[in-house]
C-alpha cells in the first residue's frame, strides 16, 4: 500500500521497515488500522468465550465447562467485548476517520496515540494469560463485585486490576488525543455545527472516557487495598460497605454503556444520510440530544442496583432520570427514521447493518424503558432478560454500527469495494442469528432464569437450546466477514474517491486508498465541492478554532 | 411449552408488578409499531430502485419538540403507577411473621426470630442428575431438603443479609428480590394469598455455585402454619449444635450416613469422587488433611479456612453430621485411615476452642 514496497529493499531491511511501520508508528492511519485488527482479534476472542457458555447452557446438565470455569468466561467474555473489542473498533475508527472528516492532517499528538495503542495489547496480555495460570482465572463476572473479586477473589485478580488500569489509561490519552484534534484541527470554515455528526459524537464521548475512567481506576486501586494492604474499603467488617463498590463502579460503569454506544449513533448517522441521498435530519437536535444523553448519564448509575437496597428517594430519582433518557434516545430514531423517509434508497451492506441498528437497537431502548421501572426491574434484574436487553443494544446496537462503518469506510481504506453479495450474504446470516440468539432471552428471564448460572432448570431448556443455536450461526458468520475484510485488501473493484454515491464529507475528497499523508495543507471547504453537513446557510469561512 | 412471560404471582405486591409489566410491554408495542410502521413504508416506497427522488428537508424544529413531549408525557403517565408501587413495597411495618434469610455460598439459613425456628435449606438435587447419569425430575436445580414455610394471610417480614459474599433472594411469584449484602441488613415483604409451592434461585453471582442455591417457599395456611411451627420446636429439621441419641452404629452405617451428610454438604466443591476442581476446591482422596493428623480434619471441617470457599460448618451443622462426614472422608475414595469419629470428639473439639478464646 505505500511505495516503499516499490523500490528494491535489501532483504535484511524489511523486518526492521515493518517494525517501523507498524510499531513505531505515528500515522493516524496505521494507528487506526492496528487498533481495529487488534478489535477484530479480541471479537474472535471474545466470541470463543461466549460460543462455550452457549455450549454449555445447550442443554441442561453438566456438559463441557465445569461451574468454575463457566465463571472465568462469562468474566473474559464481557472484559475482552467491552474492552478488547468494541472500544478498540470505534478508537479505530476515529484514528482513522476523524482527522480525514475534518481536513487535518493527523491525530493532535501523534506519539501518544502509538503510546495509547500499544498499551492495549500489553494490558490484554496480561488480562488473558491469567487463564493459563495455576488457579482460577478471574471467575466474578465482568462486573467484579465486592466481596466476591476482593476477599474471595483468586488471585489472578491483581492482573486484572493491573490490566484495567494499563486500559483506563490507554482509554485517557485516546480521549485527551481526540478531544485535542477535533478542538484545534478542524479545517478553515468546519465549525462544531458543521462537523460530521461522528466527529461530533466522539467529542463527547471523550469527555465521558475521561469522567469515568478515573473513577474506575480508584475503584480497582482500592480494591488492590482491600486484598493486600489492609484496607478495608469494601468489607463491613473492616467498617466499609460491599455497596461503595457498586456505586464507584457503576458511577463508571453506566457513562460507559454510552461510551460504547455514541460512536455508533455517529456511524449511522453518516451512513443513513449517505445511502438514503438526503442530508441527515435534523442535525442540530441530533448533537443536542448527544449532550444530554451524556449528561444524564452521570446521574443513573443507581438504576443498575435497584433490588440492593438503596433508600426509596435515590430509587425514585434513579427511575425518573433513567425514563428521561428515553426522550433523547428517541428523538436519535426519529430522526434517523424520518432520514430515510422520502429519500431515494439503496441497500448496499453498510445501509443494511445502520437498518437492522435502528430497528434492534430500538427494541433494546425499548426493554431499557421497561428496566427503569424499579417495581418491574426487581423482576428483571439479574435475569436473562437483563442479558437480552443489553445484549440488543451492544451486539445489533454497538457491534452492527462498527460493522456497517466498517464496510463504509473500507474501500476509502484499502482502495478496493468488498464483494457486495458476500457482505450481504454476512447481513443476512447475522441479522437473523442475532435475533434467534437473543431474542427467546427476554422469554427466560421473564419465566426466571437468572444470569451467569451455569446449569438450570428443565422449563428453561427449549429457549436455551435456540439461543445456542443462534450463537454458533452467528460466530461462524463473522469468519466470514473476516474474509470479506482480508478480501478486499488486495482483491476487489477499486474504488473510486467517491465511492458511494450519495456520500458528503471531506473523507470522500482523498482518494481511495487514503494516502499515507492528507491534508497537509488544510482544505477549503468550498473549493472541494464540500457542502459542510449542515446550517451552511449564511456562514462565512471562520477559524478552525472557535467553538 | 416454556412459558415466556412473567408470572403473575401470588402477592399484591406481584400482582402489582406484573400489571406494570403488561401497561409498559404494550405501550411499548405501540411506539415500536408506529417507528417500525414508519419506517418499513419508507423501505418500500423511498427506495431509489422504486424510482423515488430524494427530498431536500432536513429540519422541522416544531415537529423535534413534538416528538420530544410525546415520549415525555408517556412516560409520566407509566411513572405514576410504578411510584405508588414502590412506595407501597417499600413499607414493611406492620408485619406478623418475621423471617431473616442470611445466604451462605450456596445454601439459604431460614430464622423464623419470633419461634425461635432456624434451619438450612439445601439444594436437593443429586448429583447423578447433575452430571446426566440419570434422569431429570421436574424439579430438578430448583429442590430443597427443607423449603421456607409460611403462612398465607399474613404480612410476612424479610430481613436478608449474607454471611459472605452478595446473594440476592428471588421468588418471582412472591415479587420479591432483595440483595443479601454481608455485614448489612435489609428487609423486604410478602403477603401470600394463596397455598402452594413457589420456587426461585440465587440472582446475584455468588461464586461457583451460584446456579445450584435455590429457595423453595411452602406457603400453606394459618393452622397448618402453627401445627409445623409446633413440631418444628419439638423436633427441629436441621439446626445448630444439638444432641442427638447414642446408638452404637456399624461403620457401615456411619459411612453410609456420612456419605449422605457428605454430599449435601460437601460435593458441591469437592465432588463425589472426592476430587474436588483443584485447585480452588482441592482433593480430599489422599489428601494430608484427610489422611493426616485427625485433629487438623476437625479444625478445618470446624472452622472452615478464611479466605477460601471452605466454610465454618461448626456452625451449620450439628456434631454427628460433622463426625460422620469426617469418618466418610477419612475412609472413603481409597483414604483407607480406618478412623471412626465420634460426635463427642466433635464437642471436645469445640469446647477445646471455647477454652483458648
Amino acid at each position: 500500500m505505500t511505495s516503499e514496497a516499490t523500490i528494491a529493499i535489501p532483504l535484511y531491511l524489511k523486518p526492521w521497515l515493518f517494525f517501523k511501520r507498524w510499531v513505531l508508528s505515528t500515522n493516524h492511519k496505521d494507528i487506526g488500522t492496528l487498533y481495529l485488527l487488534f478489535s477484530l482479534l479480541m471479537f474472535l476472542v471474545g466470541g470463543i468465550f461466549a460460543l462455550l457458555i452457549r455450549a454449555e447452557l445447550f442443554r441442561p446438565g453438566a456438559r463441557i465447562i465445569d461451574p468454575e470455569l463457566f465463571n472465568q468466561m462469562t468474566t473474559m467474555h464481557g472484559l475482552v467485548m467491552i474492552f478488547g473489542a468494541v472500544m478498540p473498533a470505534l478508537v479505530g475508527l476515529a484514528n482513522w476517520m476523524i482527522p480525514l472528516m475534518i481536513g487535518a492532517p493527523d491525530m493532535a499528538m501523534p506519539r501518544m496515540n502509538n503510546l495509547s495503542f500499544w498499551i492495549t495489547p500489553l494490558a490484554f496480555i496480561i488480562l488473558l494469560s491469567t487463564l493459563i495460570m495455576p488457579g482460577s482465572a478471574p471467575n466474578f463476572g465482568w462486573t467484579f463485585y465486592a466481596p466476591l473479586s476482593t476477599t474471595y477473589g483468586p488471585p489472578s485478580t491483581d492482573y486484572m486490576i493491573f490490566a484495567i488500569h494499563l486500559l483506563g489509561i490507554s482509554s485517557i490519552l485516546g480521549a485527551i488525543n481526540i478531544i485535542a484534534t477535533i478542538l484545534n484541527m478542524r479545517a478553515p470554515g468546519m465549525t462544531l455545527m458543521k462537523m460530521p455528526l461522528f466527529c461530533w459524537t466522539w467529542l463527547i464521548t471523550a469527555f465521558l472516557l475521561i469522567g469515568v475512567m478515573p473513577v474506575l481506576a480508584g475503584t480497582v486501586t482500592m480494591m488492590l487495598m482491600d486484598r493486600h494492604f489492609g484496607t478495608s474499603f469494601f468489607n463491613a467488617a473492616g467498617g466499609g460497605d460491599p455497596l461503595l463498590f457498586q456505586h464507584l463502579f457503576w458511577f463508571f460503569g453506566h457513562p460507559e454503556v454510552y461510551i460504547i454506544i455514541l460512536p455508533g449513533f455517529g456511524v449511522i448517522s453518516q451512513v443513513i444520510p449517505t445511502f438514503s441521498r438526503k442530508k441527515l435530519f435534523g442535525y442540530s437536535f441530533m448533537v443536542y440530544a448527544t449532550c444530554a444523553i451524556a449528561i444524564l448519564s452521570y446521574f443513573v448509575w443507581v438504576h443498575h442496583m435497584f433490588v440492593t437496597g438503596v433508600p426509596l428517594a435515590a430509587q425514585l430519582f434513579t427511575m425518573y432520570m433513567t425514563m428521561i433518557i428515553a426522550v433523547p434516545t428517541g428523538v436519535k430514531v426519529f430522526n434517523w427514521v424520518t432520514t430515510m423517509f422520502k429519500g431515494a434508497m439503496t441497500f448496499e451492506t453498510p445501509m443494511l447493518f445502520a437498518i437492522a441498528f435502528v430497528f434492534l437497537f430500538t427494541i433494546g431502548g425499548l426493554s431499557g424503558v421497561m428496566l427503569s421501572m424499579v417495581p418491574a426491574d426487581f423482576q428483571y434484574q439479574d435475569t436473562y432478560f437483563v442479558v437480552a436487553h443489553f445484549h440488543y443494544v451492544l451486539v445489533p446496537g454497538a457491534v452492527f454500527a462498527i460493522i456497517s462503518g466498517i464496510y463504509y469506510w473500507l474501500p476509502k481504506w484499502t482502495g478496493h469495494m468488498y464483494n457486495e453479495t458476500l457482505g450481504k450474504i454476512h447481513f443476512w446470516l447475522s441479522v437473523i442469528s442475532v435475533n434467534v440468539t437473543f431474542f427467546p432471552m427476554h422469554f427466560l428471564g421473564l419465566a426466571g432464569m437468572p444470569r451467569r448460572i451455569p446449569d438450570y432448570a428443565l422449563q428453561f431448556a427449549n429457549f436455551n437450546a435456540i439461543a445456542s443455536l443462534g450463537a454458533f450461526v452467528f460466530g461462524i458468520s463473522q469468519l466470514l466477514f473476516v474474509y470479506i475484510i482480508f478480501r478486499s485488501i488486495r482483491k476487489g473493484k477499486p474504488a473510486t474517491a467517491q465511492v458511494w454515491e450519495g456520500a458528503e464529507g471531506l473523507e470522500w475528497t482523498v482518494p481511495s486508498p487514503a494516502p499515507h499523508h492528507t491534508f497537509a495543507v488544510p482544505p477549503s471547504l468550498y473549493e472541494n465541492g464540500i457542502t459542510p453537513p449542515l446550517h451552511a446557510k449564511g456562514v462565512d469561512a471562520e477559524g478552525g478554532g472557535g467553538i | 411449552m416454556s412459558a415466556t412471560n412473567m408470572p403473575q404471582g401470588v402477592t399484591p405486591i406481584s400482582h402489582a408488578i406484573y400489571d406494570l409489566h403488561m401497561t409498559v410491554f404494550w405501550i411499548c408495542v405501540a411506539i415500536a409499531v408506529i417507528v417500525f410502521g414508519v419506517m418499513i413504508y419508507a423501505l418500500i416506497y423511498h427506495r431509489k430502485a422504486a424510482g423515488h427522488k430524494a427530498a431536500t428537508f432536513h429540519e422541522h424544529p416544531i415537529l423535534e419538540m413534538v416528538w420530544a413531549i410525546i415520549p415525555f408525557i408517556i412516560l409520566i403517565i407509566i411513572a405514576i403507577p410504578a411510584t405508588k408501587t414502590l412506595i407501597n413495597m417499600d413499607d414493611s411495618s406492620d408485619s406478623d411473621l418475621t423471617v431473616k434469610i442470611t445466604g451462605y455460598q450456596w445454601k439459604w439459613k431460614y430464622e423464623y426470630l419470633d419461634q425461635g425456628i432456624s434451619f438450612m435449606s439445601n439444594l436437593a438435587t443429586s448429583q447423578d442428575e447433575m452430571q446426566n447419569l440419570t434422569p431429570k425430575n421436574k424439579w430438578y436445580l430448583l429442590e430443597v431438603d427443607h423449603p421456607l414455610v409460611l403462612p398465607v394471610g399474613e404480612k410476612i417480614r424479610f430481613l436478608i443479609t449474607s454471611n459472605d459474599v452478595i446473594h440476592s433472594w428471588w421468588v418471582p411469584a412472591l415479587g420479591v428480590k432483595k440483595d443479601a449484602i454481608p455485614g448489612f441488613i435489609h428487609e423486604a415483604w410478602a403477603r401470600i394469598n394463596k397455598p402452594g409451592i413457589y420456587r426461585g434461585q440465587c440472582a446475584e453471582l455468588c461464586g461457583t455455585n451460584h446456579g445450584f442455591m435455590p429457595i423453595v417457599v411452602e406457603a400453606v395456611t394459618k393452622p397448618e402454619f402453627e401445627a409445623w411451627v409446633k413440631q418444628q420446636i419439638k423436633s427441629p429439621a436441621s439446626a445448630g449444635t444439638i444432641a442427638i441419641p447414642q446408638k452404637p452404629l456399624s461403620k457401615d452405617e456411619i459411612m453410609s450416613a456420612g456419605k449422605t451428610a457428605y454430599e449435601k454438604n460437601c460435593s458441591v466443591c469437592h465432588k463425589d469422587t472426592g476430587l474436588g476442581m483443584p485447585p480452588t476446591f482441592p482433593a480430599l482422596k489422599g489428601s494430608k488433611i484427610a489422611t493426616g493428623n485427625i485433629k487438623n480434619h476437625i479444625d478445618i471441617v470446624l472452622n472452615g479456612k478464611p479466605g477460601t470457599a471452605m466454610q465454618p460448618f461448626g456452625k451449620i451443622l450439628n456434631d454427628q453430621d460433622i463426625a460422620d462426614i469426617i469418618t466418610y472422608e477419612r475412609n472413603a475414595w481409597g483414604n483407607n485411615t480406618g478412623d471412626i469419629i465420634k460426635a463427642e470428639q466433635i464437642k471436645a473439639a469445640r469446647n477445646q476452642q471455647e477454652k483458648t478464646k
